[in-house]
């Protein structure tokens, strides 16, 4: 498994870039990664990425799609797709630090 | 050693990234049928394609108020149709074909279709009216086929809100210039 630095920080990631570890994981990296695919984040862009890792955390380690991020944590989809333009959800896995959604909806 | 950062490649620099458009024809009124196209489409705009779904003929029942909610499946003509359930009686069963003539029995459409809105429940998948409204709201284009809505006598009132226009076979094949095509 590699190991890449961002921000002077070494962190594992898997061949694609995401985190591995999720105890590696800040709010501080958070950040950064989201610098790298060119996020600046907001109050408006933590509420669903601090969710996102709640509730991967409290659902057996999977990571909400979209349409959960909608019906579970009440975020509207064209609002995410706003913040985190074109791919909204592997954005948001991304900067939360948990792998990407594997739900088909 | 040059030490780049590992990051996840999203397609925002590609120069052609936008450029990928989907058509979606959904032109079954099968419950079975009606989800593949609206999942395909609901992942496309996940990824960001610019995704429009057509739907056409029995499709229509998709996009029609009053039919949404109430798509049916039939095991009649489906020879795929098998029971998990049946392992438990014998191990082995549950890949057997259910027998045609089962799918006639008064009542067991019915019974078919609850199980099927079930097993999709339970798998979290939204249901039929929710994909359509989860896909407007990524921003997927809807359109009705003129031909299929003037052949069934719908107004434009029994569509769901948000269909962007009542479009002829002309008019499709200008939508869909340049677009992949995924017919269902």
């Amino acid at each position: 498994m590699p190991t890449t630095t961002i921000a002077g920080r070494r962190i594992d990631v898997n061949e694609e870039g995401f985190l591995v570890n999720p105890d590696e994981w800040d709010e501080a990296l958070a950040v950064e990664l989201a610098r790298q695919i060119g996020i600046e984040m907001t109050d408006a862009h933590w509420a669903p990425i601090r969710f996102m890792r709640e509730d991967y955390q409290a659902n057996d380690k999977v990571t909400p799609t979209l349409r959960r991020m909608s019906t579970a944590g009440g975020f509207n989809v064209k609002e995410l797709f706003a913040l985190f333009p074109k791919k909204p959800a592997k954005k948001m896995s991304y900067i939360a630090g948990v792998p990407k959604p594997v739900g088909c909806v | 050693m040059t030490d780049t950062p590992i990051i996840p490649d999203f397609g925002d620099d590609d120069a052609d990234s936008g450029e990928r458009k989907l058509v979606v024809i959904c032109s079954k009124g099968n419950l079975d049928m009606a989800y593949p196209g609206l999942i395909l489409a609901s992942a496309a705009l996940g990824e960001g394609i610019e995704t429009h779904i057509f739907f056409t003929f029995w499709g229509f029942d998709i996009i029609n108020k009053k039919t949404q909610d109430n798509l049916k499946f039939s095991m009649v003509g489906n020879t795929a149709m098998h029971m998990p359930e049946l392992a438990r009686l014998k191990p082995g069963l549950e890949n057997m074909s259910m027998p045609q003539v089962l799918g006639g029995v008064p009542g067991m459409t019915s019974a078919a279709t609850k199980m099927m809105k079930k097993q999709i429940a339970d798998l979290d998948i939204p249901t039929i009216p929710e994909m359509v409204e989860h896909i407007q709201d990524m921003g997927g284009h809807l359109w009705a086929c003129r031909l299929s809505f003037d052949m069934m006598k719908l107004n434009e009132e029994d569509l769901v809100d948000g269909v962007e226009g009542v479009i002829s076979a002309t008019d499709f094949m200008e939508l869909s210039e340049g677009a992949q095509i995924i017919f269902v």
